[in-house]
């Protein structure tokens, strides 16, 4: 079922990783998961922790082995690629993750850093130098900062490296692993904004992936929500965030508690109608 | 959008290179080590320019100087067959440096590369490695020796060769170690991600953490293997013919009667020689210890000390002290390593009355976190409340003593941590750690102790207690981690709770949970509540009050509908502009009408 402007697929997709002991079944953590991102859309994937979220994400990025079920990008299968097909994938296919403070080699300069993909896809380095500083640009960072070391930067900083380097090699989609939940409010917002700003300009598309649904319904066209290794719920982000169908979704709207205190009081109160009554 | 980055300018501001700067200076700064160094160094150069520096052939005998005595041509005198010693202990420092030169070879060749592959690939080369491995570790190295001597020939350098094979284990679980930890970081997945091929990254990405490690094995192994060497050679194990200071150990001891100084110069060039491998490697470690390290998780923060004095506070103390805590003018502290000190808390106020739940809001490095640790005095190494006063129910905390401050906490004053699994003792069943402090605080029997366990966990919503309090840490989920910290907390009945994030490592859901149930612990019981926290949405849900803190100052108070409704100060607006709360979903994906190149 290849949709039009479908860029990325998931069909069906089951992962499990092997348990440890001997002849123990293999833990599955996701049941069978379908999706599908369109060229520059964002696909929002909220769910909480060990909902699997990251687990498809990873998937994608061919990091986690694909038991069942299909990933086509572009209408070409990538799951269980060979190493040398999924390289070239990576002109492709890129990634942000959570945690600014360990996705940068520390004994590593940014410069480096952001260099590496570029040669890897064969730049020369006259033109991975340029390209690293058109780059340290367009996220705003001082042109001055290649020759520091990660630990020179604060959070917000650092992911601003790390969309750099997901954007390095131009990748027609990004997958975000919770991309601005390690940083503070003020910074999350400065982070967002840009990656909106770098959508419009270049038309790359985001999986945003995120347990948290006021940043995905600020970011995402569509959302799905992922309990327990499947997807309880699919649509846009208006109506999954402001007419949720699942009890599940329900749930995880009216829990997130909003800053305002009158309004709050009354979420909390259908909350407890809801599901206190429920849990015990 | 404009795009303010705060910090940007303090990371400039630094010199590049700060790190190998500081990491040389550090090494200076040990003068052990920097001896040890120079030692070696001294003993290595030797060891090269032997051929020139010796004044005599170290095997040119002749008998009638046998045992002579020192003399200006030859100011250590003559061994037993009436060879010049000092020309013999200078060939003997390049034989035994590159003999223990050989082993270390030999070793590094062996252990690092296939350390590296068993550890970043795993699977079966892990298993048949490691195998090998712990079979060579289990081997007597003395008795291989000998053997290998029965076999090969009594030639040193053979045995080296041998005892090389026998020291590369140690390099290898080094290795193996470090890189299956490395293999898993964030940033060893993005390169993967990034197209490189697999030896790149183990080239540059692996290889770079395991380097500094190696050099201290290095020089620890280097140690070893002379010592080891040393011992061959005194034994009579090789043929001796080489001039090195095993050899010459062995020749003066079999004349110890008559010439005892003999065994003085070779000895205290091998003593000296091991001591200094053992400091320069204890040196190093200290220097490059954490630059190995996986990335650390800390944010350092390069506020300098604020240069111009501030009123202390923005917002006027109020003259009457709230009843149940009362904090005024507090300044918190930290010595820095340079011998300065950089505060982090400039003197702030708060009051919270008896029953009622004050939010501590701000960003990462604004202080919430160092002033809640002031209260319970439980500040990290190197802080300290450096002005201020800050009383609970009327009793002063500030330099009360360390006796009477532990009575305080936990029956008036207790805390929740943000990491509840963490602080939860993995080897210890939920029960035994509840009821350890109602036994030694309020002295209850085991039976007492148990059955009030049982009703504290009953009283945060536990829905099976007996089963929850027979288990261990790892077999409760992490919501019900922050209950069971939570029925600690309360345990000896406080009147102050303070906690530190205690929902920000939960879900949303749960987090829901353990905000209803801190709500019903304050109607029920009437306690108060300190929350430090960072979402804006928990304190509208919990608090009465709000005291919003920016870079060490609070500059914002009052109750939740004020700040939170209608704030006055710039950063409170700043921070709730920046909540998602309000604005409005994404519209609906269009199909893009024109091409745009990336």
């Amino acid at each position: 079922m290849t949709r039009e402007h479908s860029l990325l697929e998931v069909t069906d997709v089951r992962v499990a990783f092997g348990s440890k002991g001997f002849r123990k079944a293999p833990n599955e953590v996701l049941h069978g998961v379908s999706l599908d991102v369109r060229e520059g859309e964002t696909m929002g994937l909220v769910g909480e922790s060990g909902s699997g979220k990251t687990t498809i994400g990873r998937a994608i990025l061919g990091l986690a082995p694909v038991s069942g079920g299909e990933i086509t990008f572009q209408g070409r299968r990538i799951d269980n690629l060979s190493a040398r097909r999924r390289r070239s994938l990576s002109r492709d296919i890129q990634v942000v993750f959570q945690d600014p403070y360990t996705s940068l080699n520390p004994a590593i300069s940014i410069g480096d850093t952001l260099s590496e993909p570029l040669l890897a896809q064969g730049y020369t380095s006259r033109d991975a130098r340029r390209r690293v500083g058109e780059l340290l640009d367009r996220v705003s960072l001082p042109a001055d900062s290649l020759e520091r070391l990660p630990r020179e930067f604060s959070g917000g900083q650092r992911q601003r490296v790390a969309i750099a380097r997901a954007l390095a090699i131009s990748p027609r989609l990004i997958v975000c692993d919770e991309a601005v939940s390690a940083l503070d409010l003020t910074t999350q917002r400065t982070v967002l904004e840009l990656l909106l700003e770098i959508q419009e300009q270049t038309g790359v598309s985001y999986l945003f992936i995120s347990h948290d649904l006021a940043v995905v319904r600020y970011m995402s066209h569509r959302i799905s929500v992922i309990y327990r290794g499947d997807i309880v719920e699919t649509g846009t982000a208006r109506e999954v965030t402001d007419n949720p169908q699942n009890p599940y979704t329900r749930k995880l709207l009216l829990s997130a508690p909003i800053a305002q205190p009158a309004e709050q009081a009354l979420r909390r109160a259908a909350y407890e109608r809801e599901f206190a009554s429920a849990a015990k | 959008m404009s795009d303010p980055i705060p910090d940007s300018t303090a990371a400039i501001a630094l010199a590049p290179k700060t790190r190998q700067v500081t990491a040389f200076r550090r090494f200076l700064s040990k003068p052990l080590a920097v001896g040890a160094a120079v030692i070696l160094a001294i003993v290595v150069l030797v060891a090269v320019f032997a051929p020139i520096i010796a004044p005599f052939d170290p095997g040119a005998s002749s008998l009638k100087d046998a045992f002579g005595p020192a003399s200006a041509a030859n100011p250590l005198g003559f061994d037993s067959a009436g060879r010049d010693v000092l020309s013999r202990l200078i060939w003997g420092a390049q034989n035994t440096m590159t003999g223990a030169g050989i082993a270390l070879i030999v070793a590094l060749v062996l252990g690092i590369p296939t350390g590296l592959i068993a550890g970043y690939y795993g699977r079966w080369f892990d298993s048949i490695s490691s195998w090998i491995v712990n079979l060579v570790m289990s081997l007597p190295a003395m008795v291989v020796l000998l053997a290998s001597r029965a076999i090969l020939g009594p030639t040193i350098w053979v045995l080296m060769i041998v005892m090389g094979v026998l020291v590369a284990p140690s390099f290898f679980r080094l290795v193996r170690g470090i890189v299956g930890n490395v293999r898993n970081e964030l940033y060893v997945d993005a390169a993967r991600v990034s197209g490189l091929r697999d030896w790149r990254i183990i080239g540059r990405h692996v290889f770079i953490v395991v380097r500094a490690p190696i050099i201290i094995q290095v020089a620890l192994v280097a140690g070893v293997a002379i010592g080891l060497q040393a011992g061959l050679e005194f034994l009579g194990i090789t043929s001796g013919d080489t001039p090195t200071w095993g050899a010459m150990l062995n020749e003066a001891f079999q004349n110890i009667q008559r010439a005892p100084m003999l065994l003085l110069w070779p000895g205290l060039a091998l003593g000296l020689t091991s001591a200094s491998l053992v400091l320069l490697a204890s040196g190093l470690s200290d220097v490059l210890g954490e630059r190995g390290a996986p990335a650390a998780r800390r944010r350092t923060r390069r506020n300098a000390a604020p240069a111009i004095v501030v009123p202390s506070t923005s917002v006027p103390a109020p003259a009457e002290r709230g009843a149940l805590l009362s904090i005024r003018d507090l300044a918190v502290s930290y010595e820095l390593a340079d011998g300065g000190v950089r505060e982090v808390v400039h003197g702030i106020n708060l009051d919270i009355a008896p029953g009622e739940i004050l939010g501590l809001v701000g960003e990462s490095g604004s202080g919430k976190s160092q002033t809640a640790f002031s209260i319970l005095g439980i500040l990290p190494e190197g802080g300290s409340v450096s002005r201020g006063s800050v009383t609970i129910q009327g009793t002063e905390v500030i330099g009360l003593a360390e006796k009477k401050h532990r009575e305080l906490r936990g029956t008036v004053v207790a805390y929740v941590p943000q990491e509840p699994m963490s602080n939860l003792d993995p080897s210890f069943t939920i029960g035994d750690q509840l009821a350890e402090p109602l036994r030694v605080r309020l002295g209850l029997s085991k039976q007492a102790a148990k059955a009030r366990v049982l009703e504290l966990l009953q009283m945060v919503e536990i829905a099976d207690p007996a089963r929850t309090c027979a288990a261990y840490p790892h077999e409760i989920s992490g919501g019900m981690a922050q209950r069971v910290l939570i029925a600690g907390a309360m345990s000896c009945d406080p009147d102050l709770l303070v906690a530190d994030e205690p929902t920000t490592a939960l879900d949303v859901t749960v987090q829901a949970e353990v905000l209803s149930l801190l709500r019903r612990l304050r109607s029920d019981r009437g306690i108060g509540v300190l929350i430090v926290t960072h979402n804006l949405g928990v304190v509208a849900d919990l608090c009465d009050r709000v005291a919003v803190m920016q870079q060490g100052r609070i500059v914002e108070q009052g109750s939740t509908e004020q700040i939170l409704v209608a704030p006055e100060h710039p950063y409170t607006r700043q921070l709730l502009g920046a909540a998602l709360d309000g604005v409005d979903a994404r519209p609906e994906w269009q199909p893009r009408t024109t091409e745009v190149s990336a």
